[in-house]
């Protein structure tokens, strides 16, 4: 088997590679559901009912894509510099951890400030927690030459032990009878509904804000040169003058940042206090959103829509014909290496030998 | 008559729309040591890969010994007795050299390796040959000259009786090149035949029976290398009469620019050890010196990518500033030896790289934000002014053809942006104080003319000698002896991380210079 | 202090240790060979879970146990199979295909598990593999078969990669694959085994867990032992013997932690035990960073006949 360079990508193909994409994507599981004695026609109608067929199906569905907008572009500014952060999930749970420290411990007895203040703080202090996070491993490529996806992916595991030891310990909520979960934050720095009677919130506008932030960043400043110079090609960046280890670490506050924001505006936002099981893989979601949005950040907008009303359609798809929710995961992942791949085809023609 | 043992007929090769190879039909005599010629992009790297089954062609047959080549199989060329000794070595740096060379020599499924008897098949070749070598040293510590003789023995281990060797004396200094010579000679005596490619003309015609020309990927001329003369064959390369190229001394010599004195950094194979140097300007010193030997260490020192252990690296009387942005800024023009690992960020479009070392400046950025109608501008003007083609400013670096690329390189080094007093870019569209010619106060060109046809070579040297003239220090750092020759007011020697004085072209003579190049020459002379 | 050496002189912690550290080294091992071809092979962690459920499910459907290993290293083959086809194949990043891989193997084992098992409140369990009571080595006996299996890997794969001919094409491959082409040696079939064969040892890595070392299968049973594996790559330099001697100090350390769990004056929380091997897989690679030799072709995608 061989790959041919193509002379002119037709426009035709690039029109085509999606859709073969969503197409190939149905059809595999397609055979799970059958695989699960359900009928087809059914489950795909429910699932997409479930996920974007009502007021109240698109408010739960853009409820869960606030964390996944901010997973999904921490890990879209991190490949795009070549850093591959595969650490968001820890990184979104030090941005938890922060939050709670800063606005729930407190309440009444430590920092009196008036909430407005204190809610920014609470952010900020998120924020960092999420880029030292990263720093680390980040600091370790650049300067040993370790690499980064295993270190990031270990300390996962070691921000959820930490999360779990805070929970029996210092943030332990004393009025919640031994359920593993910390003190609630403060209400005045919950953030307010978006829509009445669902569970939007203004997280949604901050996560979109965030978006095309990062995308004027990257097309139109300077550090966004360097951050995409420093990804394609890192030697000729130095050449030019581009400090590559100051723009990796630059990238590294800024991914961990984002996704310590995630942790934080699904605390403020959604569930008012840290427990352990918070984030169902919203870390590793956002790869995958990162990569189906060819990391590109308001790509990474529509991702996550499209990937939350997946997963919240399988929900309550699961609950009435009762094929397993996984299904989601099978068909984001599906979906994932079927856009990798209809994207080279545009480019390369296969040649049998 | 010796018969011919390679006959190819009508080979042509298709990469896209551009025609490699367009019914090329050669042969090669037993015994006998055929040149192939032609500029980069002529079709002799395409036509050997054919040959060794790297690519397959899209039309036309090759004939080994009478018997039909299986195509695009280079397991099936080997065992037609086709060997190639590639330009850029196939060595495995972390494996020793017996195992580079009989690797693919068992067949795969065998479940145990014959060491000792492949061990002592190799230890019989190198002396059928006159090739030195240790089957137990690692080919990360062998020096070039070693390691091209691994890659030449992995073709003889395999039995070939056909040897191609890609530019096998780019990497070698005139002595190691006369060793080669030599073995090739012994090669022919024991009945090889021998296809060189080259693109130096003496030695082509020195060491070849025949020669064959391509040029735009069709044959055109195959000649006795007897009674052929050099700028015959520049004609046939070229496609027209060529002048030989023509000294121009320089018209008045001024001050210091940039000086170095007992400087030293780097270590193992790029370092520099206590070299001084002064760069005048309205003068080109031209470094000569097979590459390896510490001439990419002196490039990133004066190009601000590389820092200095000891000694002293002073521009204009103060310290040289370590940072590239900076040294741009205060009128250092630098081209750097590969245009496209270093020279440009291929994946970004052309207009960001015709000001990425510039983009901190006021000209284009400001409080952190890109000026891009400006930036734009000034890619479109040096676009025009330097004559690159091949899409307009904003499709990708890549898509550049080789010398379109070094001549954006060139073009972005040469031209200073002056700074933009308004912000409006309507008023400054067809301004030609947009953009100014102002010439640099030092230009580092490293390899500037690699790679380029006859046609690119001649611009960059003109633009080059024409900076000089208007008042810039010049340096070339040239593997390429002729062009150091021709460009170089004044010559130095780089070997093992040392150099020579600079002295006038016209005091050395290549046997000169090829001594200094080995190391062999005392270092003498009154000029640093 | 004392309490210390009484952990390390019960001859049950060493059961443990060899008992911890046998899927480690299959694991490690089917990294080793995917790497020294110039593969990362970052699906090892979905492939483990996926060898583990199908080789489970195999028996609990009425195969022998050893049919059971067999059918987890197919479908460590398979998945391997489709990471081969996408980088090698297909050139694209090796990063992104493995994490697709991983995801999509543990989505559709979750999936198939609960698809078989729709409403069962405690696991169901299989007869797992038997101690080696007839061997009259200590701490060996009380392994199962498949512990042997895992160390008897060690020298056979040190053996092919260095006394045969196709463990030296695989190295060269791996180091310049250009010289390999140029040698008559097909990079993309060597490759492709090479990643068959390291993902059928994942597989077969990720059965140990439910076929030995438990009886069932969970979720979120393989815990990050696939990426300890790539961890443990660098720490042996790409070489077996060194690969074991990995698995082994982890294992030792991981076994550790349990047994000073339960110490009596134990004043730290058992989360910050738990940390301890994944803190010590950091520090080892970053102790072996600097003088890492990298199969030199590691992760740069090969594409034959490309100008």
């Amino acid at each position: 088997m061989r790959l041919e360079k193509r002379s002119h990508s037709s426009s035709a193909a690039m029109l085509l590679a999606p859709l073969g994409a969503v197409a190939f994507t149905l059809m595999i599981s397609a055979l799970l559901v059958l695989w699960a004695g359900a009928p087809v026609g059914q489950t795909y109608g429910l699932l997409l009912k479930g996920g974007f067929g009502s007021v109240f199906a698109l408010s739960e569905t853009l409820t869960r894509a606030i964390p996944l907008m901010l997973t999904g572009l921490a890990a879209a500014v991190a490949f795009k510099a070549r850093l591959f952060n595969i650490g968001a999930e820890g990184q979104l749970y030090v941005g938890a951890m922060a939050a709670v420290a800063v606005g729930g411990l407190h309440g009444g007895t430590g920092f009196d400030l008036p909430p407005a203040l204190l809610f920014l703080l609470m952010m900020l202090a998120a924020a960092l927690a999420g880029a030292l996070l990263l720093l680390g491993p980040a600091l370790m490529k650049a300067k040993l030459g370790v690499d980064e996806v295993v270190t990031t992916l270990l300390l996962n595991f070691i921000v959820l032990l930490l999360v779990s030891l805070m929970l029996d310990g210092p943030m332990k909520d004393p009025s919640a009878m031994g359920w593993p979960q910390s003190v609630a934050l403060l209400g005045d720095l919950e953030l307010s509904k978006l829509i009445e009677q669902t569970r939007v919130h203004t997280g949604l506008l901050w996560a979109v804000a965030l978006a095309v932030g990062l995308w004027a960043l990257m097309k139109y400043t300077v550090l966004g040169f360097d951050i995409r110079a420093v990804g394609a090609n890192p030697r000729a960046a130095a050449f030019a003058g581009v400090s590559v280890t100051r723009t990796v670490v630059l990238v590294a506050l800024l991914s961990g940042g984002l996704a310590g924001l995630a942790g934080a505006i699904e605390v403020a936002g959604r569930t008012s206090y840290l427990t352990l099981d918070m984030s169902p893989g919203y870390g590793y979601s956002g790869i995958v959103i990162a990569m189906l949005a060819g990391l590109h950040p308001l790509g990474v907008v529509l991702g996550s829509v499209f990937v939350a009303g997946v997963l919240v359609g399988a929900d309550s798809m699961s609950r009435v014909v009762g094929v397993p929710t996984y299904i989601a995961d099978v068909i984001v992942a599906t979906s994932l290496i079927s856009v990798l791949v209809a994207t080279l085809l545009t480019q390369y023609k296969v040649k049998l030998k | 008559m010796p018969e011919p043992v390679l006959t190819l007929t009508g080979i042509t090769k298709r990469f896209g729309d551009l025609v490699a190879n367009d019914h090329i039909s050669l042969e090669l005599k037993r015994g006998e040591v055929l040149a192939l010629l032609g500029e980069n992009g002529a079709g002799k790297s395409t036509l050997v890969s054919i040959l060794f089954g790297h690519y397959t062609a899209d039309a036309g047959h090759i004939e080994v010994h009478g018997k039909p080549l299986h195509p695009g199989d280079p397991k099936a060329a080997l065992a037609a007795g086709i060997g190639m000794v590639h330009q850029h070595f196939t060595l495995a740096d972390n494996l020793s050299v017996l195992d580079n060379v009989m690797m693919g020599s068992e067949p795969l499924w065998q479940p145990f390796t014959r060491h000792a008897q492949a061990r002592d098949k190799l230890m019989a070749v190198a002396r059928q040959f006159g090739l030195s070598v240790d089957p137990k040293a690692r080919v990360g510590s062998l020096s070039v000259g070693e390691r091209q003789r691994v890659e030449i023995l992995k073709a003889l281990y395999r039995g070939a009786r056909i040897l191609i060797l890609d530019e096998p004396t780019a990497v070698l200094t005139p002595q190691e090149s006369e060793n080669l010579f030599e073995v090739l000679a012994h090669m022919v005596a024991q009945g090889l035949s021998i296809i060189f490619i080259s693109h130096k003309l003496g030695e082509v015609l020195r060491v070849s029976n025949r020669v064959a020309v391509l040029r735009g990927g069709k044959l055109v001329a195959q000649a006795s290398a007897l009674g052929t003369s050099q700028a015959q064959l520049a004609q046939w390369m070229v496609g027209h009469a060529i002048d030989a190229p023509v000294r121009r001394p320089a018209k008045s010599v001024g001050e210091a620019v940039c000086v170095l004195r007992q400087v030293s950094t780097g270590a193992g194979r790029e370092r520099l050890n206590q070299v001084s140097l002064n760069l005048n300007a309205g003068e080109i010193v031209a470094i000569a010196g097979v590459s390896g030997n510490g001439q990419v260490a002196l490039a990133e020192l004066l190009c601000g990518t590389r820092q200095v252990s000891s000694g002293e690296l002073t521009f204009l009387g103060q310290a040289m500033p370590p940072h590239p942005a900076e040294l741009v800024a205060l009128g250092v023009a630098r081209i750097p030896e590969d245009r496209h690992a270093v020279g440009v960020v291929g994946d970004l479009p052309v207009w960001e790289n015709a000001v990425s070392e510039r983009l901190r400046s006021p000209a284009f950025s400001r409080w952190g934000w890109v000026r891009r109608a400006h930036a734009r501008l000034y890619a479109k003007q040096v676009m025009d002014a330097f004559d690159v083609r091949g899409g307009g400013p904003l499709v990708p670096a890549r898509a550049l053809s080789g010398g379109n690329m070094q001549k954006l390189i060139l073009g972005r080094a040469l031209m200073h942006p002056s700074l933009i007093a308004s912000d409006s870019i309507a008023n400054s569209s067809t301004n030609p104080a947009m953009v100014q010619r102002n010439t640099p106060r030092l230009i580092i060109a490293h390899q500037p003319t690699w790679g380029l046809d006859i046609g690119a070579v001649a611009y960059v040297q003109a633009q080059l000698i024409a900076a000089r003239d208007a008042g810039a220090a010049v340096l070339v750092i040239s593997d390429d002896l002729d062009e150091v020759l021709t460009l170089g007011d004044r010559v130095a020697v780089m070997h093992a991380g040392e150099m020579t004085a600079a002295n006038p072209a016209l005091d050395w003579s290549r046997e000169a210079i090829g001594l200094a190049m080995a190391g062999v020459a005392a270092h003498s002379g009154a000029h640093p | 202090m004392t309490e210390f050496f009484d952990i390390l002189a019960n001859p049950a912690f060493w059961v443990a240790v060899l008992r911890i550290a046998t899927p480690l080294i299959l694991g490690t091992l089917g990294v080793l060979l995917c790497e020294r071809a110039g593969v990362l092979n970052l699906g090892i962690e979905g492939i483990m879970v996926a060898g583990a459920f199908t080789g489970w499910l195999a028996v609990y459907g009425g195969a022998p146990l050893w049919a059971g290993v067999a059918v987890a290293a197919l479908t460590g083959a398979a998945l391997g199979l489709l990471h081969a086809f996408l980088t090698v194949g297909l050139a694209l990043s090796q990063h992104v295909s493995g994490l697709g891989i991983t995801l999509l193997a543990t989505a559709l084992s979750y999936y198939g598990y609960r698809v078989s098992f729709p409403k069962v409140s405690t696991p169901p369990t299989i007869t797992p593999f038997a101690e080696m009571s007839w061997l009259p080595l200590p701490i060996l006996a009380q392994q199962t078969a498949m512990t042997l299996l895992a160390l008897l890997a060690v020298p056979v794969i040190a053996y092919v990669l260095f006394k045969t001919p196709v463990g030296l094409a695989l190295r060269m491959v791996g180091e310049n694959p250009q010289a390999a082409e140029g040698q008559g040696v097909s990079v993309a079939r060597v490759r492709t085994g090479a990643i068959v064969a390291g993902s059928a040892l994942m597989g077969v890595a990720g059965s140990f867990l439910t076929l030995s070392a438990f009886n069932a299968f969970f979720f979120n049973m393989v815990n990050g032992r696939g990426w300890i594996c790539v961890a443990l790559v660098v720490f042996a330099s790409w070489r077996p013997g060194k690969a074991l001697l990995g698995a082994l100090l982890f294992a030792f350390f991981d076994a550790l932690q349990l047994r000073l769990q339960q110490m009596n004056d134990v004043v730290l929380p058992y989360q910050l035990y738990l940390m301890l091997p994944y803190v010590l897989s950091i520090v080892a690679l970053v102790l072996v960073a600097r003088k890492a030799s990298y199969p030199q072709a590691l992760m740069k995608p090969y594409r034959r006949g490309e100008r």
